[in-house]
């Protein structure tokens, strides 16, 4: 059965070094970062390409930002989603304001005849991390969520979720339509191709102001917690070190 | 973990593929005591050799570059760290096509072998994955490469290390450098001080930050080069190593391909210039990858796609490969796109040595390394020195205008005559109003708006029918008009005035400013106020570095004139020079006079007109100045000539320069005087004089004996060069610098083609010539010669070569025309005798 599939995913800086914040403390400097969206996001993006690969269908990416959030549009679109929403807000808004906003369009899709069959949202989002924009939406339109997913698979009508838990995984399988929130390690997200990208430039993206809402947190100042940064420790020098670095290979899985 | 040291002889700061290589040739120059820091980690602490693309392509039009990346070339695969892959520079135009052969005239100039052109078939047989339909056709080199130069840069600083030479500190912030009485005494870093005799600034895109703590300026312009790497690639999945196949520059579109391992990195330096400040390059900390790799901006990349879509269809096609690193990378642009090393002209053993790429890196750590130890270097560095900068050309606003500008000429084909368009009219003559007027097309001399020939005398084109030899091939004719003949042609007639604004003058004053003179000048000084004296200046080894005049104004006053080019260079060689006692000063007086050239038989006639002085041969002998009253202006009029005519350059201060050029042009024109421009004085009057010219006939390479400008004696008085200037004169030279004409200029196509220099002189059966000392023939100056109507090349030659009449060939352009040695000395070809400038 053919599926319609919305993708919500935030524009973020793309971090790696030190975390520096604007000299008011009230966000990240972001004078020499790259943006993206988070890992958990990425998964949603591949998993939705991956349904309509299989199942047919189209697939929506959907977020709220600045106008430059664009470029995560198009990067989506790079990987094989059809079109892209961009509800453009000058500021950046809460939990509630954000979710109020996705429903509003979600609405209006359905006005214009596109009804979602099943909604993917990250478990949570790369810098604000609220983990509740997903379950808001679910809620307010009356649907089944399932969150922190590392696996899914449509089957008749129905969606097949793998929930991470303590010690083991849930299973859950509800009925379309759905939403559900993913994490990192859902699939392993392809890279852009070069055609990828140059179609990404032609697929249609709308654009929808999204007016200004009361906040309901507000947020005072942002603070670096002790100890970000890289680290690095020296194992070892020549064939010494060989025993140290087969020590770490285990520990994170590669041997 | 080594700790800092109290004291070093030097400090280099930054360890990429450039502090890395000066301080281990420093160490094999015999230095110890030496200290390397930088701010991040080893091996690789985050500047632009951690990112780059590593492979080196050899042939470069510049002498300089190209010889500097030859000696790179050699140190890496001493290193063991160079894969030869090959590389193809492809053309997907005609137009590029001749770019490519001109490309194979400076590979046999510069004596590269391993090059080739070739058909787009077999570019397709060598990278089957290019579409050649879309090719004309390429320039293969078989000795491209690709290096690792973050390992270069390790076994280069352990061998120092290992032998006591070098301390090394990693993570280790520079945060300023203390200047005392002129000279670098101390560094301050995250470790502490460093007591240090000399500083090396090998920082890459940080160089400019850290000489502004020591109040000098490195004036570069950090500049993104976007690259991404594609993969898997399914073609490359059996690849053994990480380059297998030759490396393809797409040139037409600013590109590059090549297979890295399982993928394929596509570099560009197509998109629109991005420049960045130095002060604002994130920490080492802050930074997402590294600090030299900001985020990929795709926006930028769109067009590229599409040509590497268009160039390798079957890897960049195909949907199962994909992106998967991008990075724009941040490198380092100059002003005038080649590197700034030296010592800084503000302070004294605080040395550059930045803008350099990996593939030059090498090579220019053992040059300057070379530099410190014996003053000058094997490579002439002169297009490199950073005393070549004027004021203007070290402010943020020129650095970045050109960086601009130059950046999409990185693969770009740029004539040689070809101008800068940006940061113009910086530096005018009194007299620029009147040239405007004249009609002046401008070239650019060290920021002065030159003309290089007058609008106004195209009637004269006429006039002259046949003498003049108009150019029929664009290429040719680009940069150039018929015009300069004709001015040429009327000057020889009447009379030309040239304005000469752009010369360096600086005056040297004092007790001690004989001795000064002395010391710097090769011939003799000691010479009667009111001599002018026209005299090369040495390297230690007895190599050109620099040919000047120098005008004996007084007792204790020289006044020296030398190019606007390379004025600031040799403004810091004397200056460098002067008693350590103080008793001799130097003053740049350039902005204080401007200087207009009268010559041609007319110059007396129109000089006597305009001045009750005895200006007459007998009174106003050649190699003298003095000053003259001209109606209400007092001139100090030189009787010398770079044009081989009969004639004064006439200096006054530069606020009466307007009112000299009006009365010289009202009282010459019934004359038949004309403005004659740069076209004549620097090229058509020069070369049937076969006067030679600093940065093409004079370098260091090539000494006075070569360059047949070893007449008189040689002075008693020590002077730099001296010892090596002797040992020369004994030897049989190795070369000969001799004037060619062209025997005939006609192409396959039956087109007549012109010479521009830099081309390569060929013996009868095309093989190279190369003198004993291993330097190649190549010509140094081309141009025409309107009064004896050929078109003259000069070219030093193979002492068994260098003879009258011996019949040769130069390559042009892929075609090679028959040429003959028209002198083996600097005899000129227009009045010999030298009758009309001594008349």
């Amino acid at each position: 059965m053919p599926l319609n599939i919305l993708c919500c995913v935030k524009r973020v800086p793309m971090t790696g070094g030190r975390i520096v914040l604007t000299a008011d403390e009230g966000a990240i400097e972001t004078r020499h970062l790259g943006f993206t969206i988070s890992p958990h996001e990425e998964c949603g993006v591949e998993e939705a390409v991956r349904i309509v690969e299989a199942h047919g269908g189209s697939s929506t990416v959907l977020t709220l930002g600045p106008p430059e959030a664009e470029e995560q549009l198009r990067d989506a679109m790079a990987l094989g989603i059809d079109r892209a929403i961009l509800l453009q807000a000058d500021a950046e808004l809460d939990g509630g304001a954000t979710a109020a906003a996705i429903l509003e369009a979600i609405e209006a899709e359905r006005a214009a005849g596109t009804e979602y069959d099943l909604i993917f949202f990250g478990n949570e989002s790369a810098d604000a991390g609220n983990y509740q924009v997903g379950i808001r939406v679910a809620h307010a339109l009356g649907r089944p969520c399932v969150t922190g997913l590392k696996a899914i698979a449509v089957e008749d009508g129905a969606v097949r979720c793998e929930q991470e838990v303590a010690g083991g995984r849930d299973v859950y399988r509800v009925p379309l339509p759905a939403v559900v929130t993913v994490k990192e390690g859902l699939n392993l997200p392809r890279y852009p191709s070069v055609p990828g990208r140059m179609r990404a430039k032609r697929k249609p993206l709308e654009t929808r102001p999204v007016a200004a809402a009361a906040a309901g947190v507000e947020k005072v100042r942002l603070a670096v917690p002790a100890g970000e940064g890289k680290q690095a420790q020296i194992l070892g020098h020549g064939p010494d070190a060989a025993p140290a670095v087969v020590e770490v290979l285990r520990s994170v899985g590669v041997l | 973990m080594s700790t800092l040291p109290g004291r070093a002889r030097a400090v280099v700061i930054g360890a990429g593929i450039v502090g890395n290589s000066v301080a281990y040739h420093l160490h094999q120059q015999g230095w110890s005591d030496l200290a390397l820091i930088d701010k991040g980690p080893f091996p690789n602490p985050g500047g632009s050799t951690g990112h780059a693309s590593n492979f080196i392509f050899p042939v470069d039009h510049s002498k300089e570059m190209t010889a500097l990346t030859a000696d790179s070339v050699r140190q890496y695969r001493e290193l063991e760290v160079f894969t030869q892959s090959g590389g193809i520079e492809v053309a997907r135009t005609e137009e590029r096509m001749q770019e490519l052969r001109r490309r194979m005239s400076s590979a046999l100039s510069w004596g590269v072998g391993g090059v080739s052109l070739v058909t787009p078939a077999e570019i397709n047989e060598m990278v089957p994955f290019v579409d050649e339909s879309i090719l004309v056709g390429g320039f293969y080199t078989e000795g491209v490469g690709v290096v690792d130069s973050l390992r270069a840069g390790t076994l280069m600083r352990e061998r120092a290390q290992a032998a006591g030479a070098l301390t090394a500190l990693a993570n280790t912030e520079v945060l300023g450098i203390d200047v005392e009485g002129g000279r670098v005494t101390r560094v301050h870093t995250t470790r502490g001080e460093i007591e240090a005799e000399i500083v090396v600034i090998a920082c890459g895109v940080w160089s400019p930050r850290i000489a502004r703590m020591a109040g000098a300026s490195i004036p570069l312009t950090p500049a993104v080069h976007q690259m991404i790497d594609v993969g898997p690639v399914p073609r490359f999945a059996d690849a053994k190593s990480h380059i297998e196949y030759p490396i393809v520059r797409d040139m037409d579109t600013n590109m590059y391909e090549r297979q890295d391992g399982a993928g394929l990195e596509i570099g560009s330096y197509a998109h629109r210039p991005i420049l960045h400040d130095p002060e604002e390059i994130p920490s080492v900390e802050e930074a997402a990858l590294s600090p030299t790799e900001f985020p990929f901006t795709q926006g930028d990349f769109e067009q590229q796609m599409e040509h590497a879509l268009e160039l390798c269809p079957e890897i960049v096609g195909d949907e199962s490969v994909g992106v998967k690193y991008a990075i724009n990378g941040l490198l380092s642009l100059t002003p005038d796109g080649m590197p700034i090393l030296g010592e800084t002209p503000e302070v004294k053993n605080l040395w550059s040595v930045a803008a350099v790429w990996v593939k030059e890196g090498p090579g220019v750590g053992r040059s300057v390394a070379e530099w410190m130890t014996h003053g000058e270097s094997e490579i002439d560095l002169h297009s490199s020195d950073i005393a070549r900068f004027w004021y203007h050309q070290k402010t943020r606003a020129h650095g970045r205008a050109r960086a601009a500008e130059g950046f999409n000429k990185t693969y770009g084909i740029v004539h040689p005559g070809e101008q800068w368009a940006s940061n113009r009219d910086v530096r005018l003559p009194p007299f620029h109003s009147r040239q405007v007027e004249l009609g002046a097309t401008f070239f650019e001399a060290a920021g002065w708006e030159r003309p290089h020939w007058y609008e106004s005398n195209a009637d004269l084109v006429e006039e002259y029918g046949d003498r003049i030899i108009r150019r029929e091939a664009e290429w040719d004719a680009r940069w150039w008009s018929p015009i300069i003949n004709a001015e040429h042609l009327a000057m020889r007639d009447g009379a030309g005035i040239v304005d000469l604004s752009a010369f360096t003058i600086f005056d040297i004053a004092g007790p001690g400013a004989l001795a000064a003179v002395q010391r710097t000048a090769m011939r003799q000084m000691d010479v009667p106020v009111g001599r002018v004296v026209y005299t090369p200046v040495l390297s230690p080894g007895g190599g050109f570095k620099a040919d000047l005049t120098i005008m004996r104004l007084g007792d204790d006053l020289f006044r020296v004139v030398t190019g606007g080019a390379h004025g600031p260079a040799d403004r810091k060689w004397f200056s460098d020079r002067l008693p350590e006692d103080g008793s001799a000063q130097l003053t740049d007086v350039t902005s204080g006079w401007t200087t207009l050239g009268l010559w041609g038989p007319q110059a007396r006639t129109i000089l006597e007109g305009l001045t009750r002085d005895d200006v007459s041969n007998e009174d106003f002998r050649f190699g003298t100045c003095r000053t003259i009253e001209l109606d209400t202006l007092r001139v100090l009029a030189s009787r010398i000539s770079y044009v081989g005519d009969l004639g004064w350059e006439l200096y006054v201060p530069i606020d009466e320069g307007r009112r000299l050029w009006d009365m010289v042009y009202e009282e010459g024109r019934p004359h038949g005087l004309v403005p004659v421009g740069i076209g004549v004085y620097g090229t058509t009057g020069r070369l049937e004089k076969c006067y030679r010219a600093f940065a093409f006939e004079l370098e260091s390479e090539y000494d006075v004996v070569e360059a047949g400008m070893a007449w008189g004696k040689v002075k008693e008085q020590d002077f730099v060069g001296r010892d090596a200037h002797l040992r020369q004169r004994e030897q049989d030279p190795a070369a000969i610098l001799c004037t060619l004409t062209v025997d005939d200029h006609t192409s396959k196509s039956g087109v007549k083609r012109y010479m521009l220099g830099r081309e390569p002189i060929l013996a009868l059966d095309g093989g190279r010539l190369v003198d004993r000392k291993g330097r190649g023939s190549y010509v140094t100056s081309a141009g025409a010669g309107p009064s004896i109507g050929k078109h003259i090349l000069m070219a030093y030659l193979p002492s068994e070569q260098a003879v009258a009449g011996e019949r040769l060939l130069v390559e042009y352009l892929g075609e090679r025309y028959p040429v003959t040695v028209a002198v083996a000395d600097s005899t000129p070809l227009f009045d010999p005798e030298n009758t009309r400038i001594r008349s």
